[in-house]
């Protein structure tokens, strides 16, 4: 119960990142602290105590495996947080060309 | 092994505050590499050896990208002052202490929320299997593969692999289009 | 081998030495895939590491790198076109469902068994690898198109 609560507090720092930051990247990197907590927090509900890693061997008919599925759900996700973090970089160097700055302030103009 | 996941997760949640609060642009990038090998040895602890394998090497290109990022452009901070100068007195920045106090107030909001729906859930490590009991139990005669995680992950759940290549696919094709790549003439 | 790009010359002799080793180690994790931890995505993001070793360490004029960045999205492209080729039989025999299992299983435990499932690691693995490389050059080499 308290691995899933400090778990959410990972989450909640990084949600406090993207609220109160000023540099966009700063932002940037409180999404990606956010992705992980919940990646996190996956595989911590499908774990079993004195469960083996879910591969069957020659000597695990008699064992209690972890969950897999959750295992498997998350692989895909950790590889499409890399290419939803590379885009958000995309974005955040064109609006570096066209304004000069990573100040979120200074770019609140919508033309040009 | 409650404890040792615990003590890391403490030091992860450490690593992230100093990574939002650096000076420098570099070193909250060097500090966010905290959060992803501590993760890594996380799920080594959680018996997953396939994810530590791919959280490593993603992390890794990760912060080769960040750094590619910042290096042609800004590499200083924005400070934000926590105390204005108004004729020599000085005032507490009254913007900032609302920021600060709406967050707190957001996160404590949102924390018992999640305590009240995390309590109904099985208590950490007695997980009851009613989706993956088949997966365990047949997966090896069905599948005809020795890596449960695989066979799930080919097998039975294809679908969602083809979902995460158009992902990638998609990915791509965005960077291309919005960094305005050359292509040959 | 003394060229002005790139990093020092100790740094391009390991590199000589290392990427071989990486990319067979990719090709293991893999092929093995259905045996031992790992898999089409583990190996084909250590695939992708090397070949971003490889440019990291050699400068921008390796591998003739505008070739590259057309070669390797269509790599991508057909990685995934063959993945979706073998999974469309499936569609035409009894019980017809998409993404069968039709090639014969094998024992457990052996390389050879499994089914479809080391063809479509292969082909993940090599999709994989193309597109985090893809992405890699476009952030570090490739340069904008004048207006």
């Amino acid at each position: 119960m308290t691995l899933f609560v400090l778990c959410f507090l990972l989450f909640l720092v990084g949600l406090y990142g993207v609220i109160t930051r000023r540099n966009i990247i700063k932002i940037v990197l409180g999404i990606c602290i956010m992705e992980y907590s919940m990646n996190l927090f996956l595989v911590l509900v499908g774990y079993v105590h004195d469960g083996v890693a879910p591969i069957i061997t020659k000597g695990s008919e008699r064992a209690t495996f972890v969950d897999p599925l959750p295992q498997a759900m998350v692989i895909t996700v950790i590889v499409i947080g890399l290419a939803t973090t590379a885009m958000l970089l995309a974005i955040a160097i064109r609006l570096y060309r066209k304004h000069g700055t990573f100040d979120i302030r200074e770019i609140n103009t919508l033309k040009g | 092994m409650e404890y040792i996941i615990g003590v890391l997760l403490i030091l992860m949640i450490a690593g992230s505050i100093y990574t939002l609060h650096a000076g420098d642009l570099l070193s909250a990038i060097v500090s966010y590499g905290i959060v992803g090998f501590g993760l890594v040895i996380i799920f080594l602890f959680l018996k997953a050896p396939d994810l530590a394998i791919v959280q490593l090497v993603v992390e890794i290109i990760t912060l080769i990208i960040m750094i590619a990022v910042i290096r042609n452009s800004s590499k200083e901070d924005l400070q934000e002052s926590a105390t204005i100068k108004v004729e020599g007195v000085q005032y507490v920045n009254l913007k900032q202490l609302l920021y600060f106090s709406g967050a707190v107030v957001l996160a404590l909001g949102l924390m018992y929320y999640f305590y009240q729906s995390v309590s109904g859930l099985d208590v950490f490590g007695e997980h009851e299997m009613r989706m993956s009991q088949v997966y365990v139990e047949q997966g090896a005669e069905l599948t005809g593969s020795a890596n449960l995680v695989t066979g799930v992950l080919l097998d039975f759940r294809a679908y969602d692999t083809l979902g995460e290549a158009t992902i990638l696919i998609t990915a791509v094709v965005g960077i291309l289009t919005i960094l305005r790549i050359k292509g040959r003439k | 081998m003394q060229s002005d790009k790139g990093m020092t010359i100790i740094v391009k002799k390991m590199t000589q030495v290392l990427v071989g080793i990486i990319v067979l180690f990719g090709v293991y994790i893999i092929t093995y895939g259905h045996l031992t931890p790992g898999g089409g995505f583990a190996g084909g993001t250590i695939i992708a590491g090397a070949f971003i070793l490889l440019v990291l360490a050699y400068g921008d004029d390796i591998m003739h790198l505008r070739v590259t960045k057309e070669g390797s999205s269509k790599l991508e492209n057909l990685a995934i076109f063959m993945f979706l080729l073998f999974a469309i039989p499936g569609l035409f025999m009894i019980p017809s469902v998409f993404f069968r299992n039709y090639l014969p299983l094998g024992t457990v435990g052996e390389l050879l068994s499994a089914g479809v499932i080391p063809l479509f690691n292969i082909f993940i693995g090599i999709e994989v690898a193309a597109a985090l490389f893809t992405i890699f050059l476009a952030f570090v080499i490739l340069k904008e198109e004048d207006k």
